[in-house]
């Protein structure tokens, strides 16, 4: 689950790390109001769950608080990368001097937490890693020991931070890293990390990503959540614990493994097909789980044919049945469907729809064929 | 001969007496796995399976009771952390979970307290471990495998079931099938097994089923280019997942362009490994 900058922001602030002064608004008459109690200079930054926001023109600098509503106005009627803005958080302008780049997130190579910086952050950091790879220094952490100030006095060492910053930056290091570790991060990041001409480290820009299976454990975060990003079928989908991802083709799939829902697209694809959608109904799926998927796949105008492919382990395939019979009885569906049962219970699964009117399959290279096949009918 | 488990594993099962855990034990004893028993605490001195197999409160009761050398974990994502660290307190040197959902900075922590411990451990999130013929440690369907030589080691789950099945419906047989699970950061990875397959008797071919995500199959090709003698047939799923968006397992979410399908299967070709356009397609590359 991403967070949006004010709430990492806010977040950050909470465990002692500087921020500069603002608040978000919803509206241009707010930003008005915030500029004019900030002094006046603020900047402008456009609240959207995507990277890019400043060359997209979503981040702008304004010198009086009229200025901030009319840029204000202007940019809470954009829409970024295809996410309409609807709010921006006014900034109080720092006079910067340098920019650092500054992280901690999850090395899944080394099963290690890890704090990167750079002295050269900033919007091109992407491009910095890409092409001066020797300007990041990286340092992993122990995931049984925490953080030590020594690890981040080196890295303030490696970044060829001024000695008089040293003490504040380790400080800085410290509470990213309980922001990190209370909040089940899988990145909590600053960039830019500044420091400003009256010489303070001020977390200009932050952004945060949290781990979704530790949401039970952090109910606060799980309420920020902002579902404007989500097509409304995956945010039905996520209230059934499906894992579902709307795509452009015309076969739906319902498969029960990630691994294996991967593999039917891919072998639609291999057939000249177009998958609808991902969705993995998870190990051990009932049939209420099973109906709210079809009901999902269902609701896209596009598709043209279902292709339920189950190998049950698990899951057991007479249950899958179930709830595909208790979903034709519900929706009534139009498209041709075709259906492979295997593995764990499959012969009763398959009993069970004997009647149902579906077309079977053998094997997932034969049933991505006939839905292929269907869907061009379908046209 | 085979790797991991055999007929002399002697299993318990963490969370015997819950939903999942009481089917599969049920399952695993059918198939003729070697189950001695069963841990939930506060349940202790009950007896599941018709009064077959005892529950214990505790692992350390169970191990000492009845010199268990693997366990199997079937509780929920947020107890099952404290079930890992404790089998391994309680000295069992080879622990697979198949729980989904572990938080991730648990499973730093765990790997790295378990790698201090030198126990082993397979998952979490994986379909666990079967020996055709002789043990099954998971919840892969028994009938869809039969005894052979080929080795298989794979991400995911039911992507797993189709290949041993489409394997059986070949007449080809399996040594070992182990589900390494498709979490980020889990226990054994690809390279560890194709290391054991390398240096078991019994595994003459190693089918390999690797998906999007991380670079642990970029590393597997490293080895198999370097080390391995035996031939090595592979399959990638998500081809055709779209960049950036997470595709159900934790693990298999494309990070910064880095792990997609295409570069994967462009190591293991590199590395001389035949690489399959569809799952049912691998078994014949073996032949």
């Amino acid at each position: 689950m991403k967070l949006h900058e004010y709430q990492s922001k806010t977040i950050f602030s909470k465990y002692g790390i500087p921020i500069p002064k603002g608040r978000v608004a919803a509206t241009a008459q707010e930003a008005k109001q915030i500029a004019d109690e900030l002094g006046g200079r603020v900047v402008i930054k456009a609240q959207v769950l995507v990277g890019g926001r400043g060359k997209a023109g979503g981040v702008k600098l304004a010198k009086d608080s009229t200025e901030a509503e009319q840029l204000a106005a202007q940019i809470l009627g954009m829409d970024i990368k295809g996410l309409p803005v609807r709010k921006v958080l006014v900034d109080e302008a720092s006079a910067i001097d340098q920019e650092i780049y500054f992280s901690i997130t999850n090395d899944r190579a080394a099963k290690k937490p890890v704090m990167i910086a750079s002295a050269a952050g900033g919007v091109e950091i992407e491009e910095v890693a890409a092409k001066t790879p020797e300007k990041i220094v990286k340092v992993h952490i122990d995931p049984l020991l925490g953080l030590r100030e020594y690890q981040a006095r080196d890295v303030a060492v490696a970044i060829d931070l001024p000695r008089d910053y040293w003490k504040e930056f380790v400080k800085i290091a410290m509470s990213l890293w309980q922001v990190y570790s209370a909040t089940d991060a899988i990145l909590a990041e600053i960039n830019p990390l500044v420091i400003t001409k009256d010489k303070k480290l001020i977390a200009l820009d932050g952004k945060m990503m949290i781990d979704d299976n530790a949401l039970f454990r952090q109910p606060d975060l799980a309420e920020m959540r902002d579902t404007d990003e989500d097509a409304p079928s995956e945010i039905e989908a996520r209230r059934f614990g499906l894992s579902f991802i709307k795509l452009e083709g015309n076969i739906g799939c319902m498969v029960n493994g990630a691994g294996l829902a991967m593999t039917s697209m891919d072998v639609i694809k291999l057939f000249g097909g177009e998958p609808a959608n991902f969705l993995d109904v998870g190990g051990g799926a009932g049939a209420e789980k099973v109906a709210a998927a079809m009901r999902i796949i269902l609701t896209d105008p596009n598709v043209k044919a279902v292709l339920f492919n189950i190998f049950g382990g698990i899951t057991r395939c007479d249950e899958v049945a179930r709830g595909i019979l208790t979903a034709m009885d519900e929706v009534k569906p139009k498209v041709p469907m075709i259906v492979r049962l295997v593995g764990t219970n499959a012969e009763e699964g398959r009993r069970l729809l004997e009647n149902a009117n579906m077309i079977t399959a053998e094997t997932l290279a034969d049933a991505a064929k006939k839905s292929v096949a269907a869907a061009k009918k379908g046209k | 001969m085979s790797i991991l488990v055999d007929k002399n594993t002697r299993l318990i099962v963490q969370g015997i007496t819950g939903n999942e855990g009481l089917f599969h034990t049920t399952q695993m004893v059918a198939y003729g796995t070697n189950v001695v028993g069963g841990v939930t605490p506060g349940k202790g001195g009950e007896w599941v399976l018709d009064g077959k197999l005892p529950v214990f409160d505790s692992v350390k009761m169970a191990k000492d009771a009845t010199d268990a050398n693997a366990t199997i974990i079937f509780v929920p994502a947020r107890f099952a952390p404290d079930a890992m660290y404790e089998a391994a307190d309680a000295g069992i040197p080879l622990i697979i979970c198949i729980t989904e959902g572990v938080a991730v900075q648990d499973m730093m922590r765990v790997r790295n307290y378990l790698d201090q411990k030198k126990v082993r451990l397979v998952g979490p999130n994986c379909p666990g471990l079967l020996t055709p013929g002789e043990a099954k440690v998971g919840i892969i369907p028994g009938d869809i495998a039969i005894s052979g030589n080929v080795g298989v080691v794979s991400r995911s789950g039911t992507l797993t079931y189709e290949v041993l099945y489409a394997m059986k419906n070949l007449g080809m047989g399996a040594s070992t099938c182990v589900g390494i699970g498709g979490d980020p950061v889990n226990g054994t990875n690809f390279t560890d097994v194709l290391q054991m397959f390398e240096h078991d008797p019994r595994t003459e071919k190693v089918i390999m089923i690797g998906e999007i995500g991380g670079n642990e199959e970029e590393k597997a090709a490293e080895y198999i280019s370097l080390k391995m003698t035996k031939p090595v047939a592979s399959f990638i799923a998500g081809l055709t997942a779209p960049p950036g968006k997470r595709m159900g397992h934790a693990g298999a979410i494309i990070e910064g362009g880095a792990g997609t399908a295409a570069d994967k299967i462009k190591a293991l070709e590199a590395a001389g490994v035949k690489v399959a356009k569809h799952p049912e397609e691998i078994p014949t590359l073996l032949m």
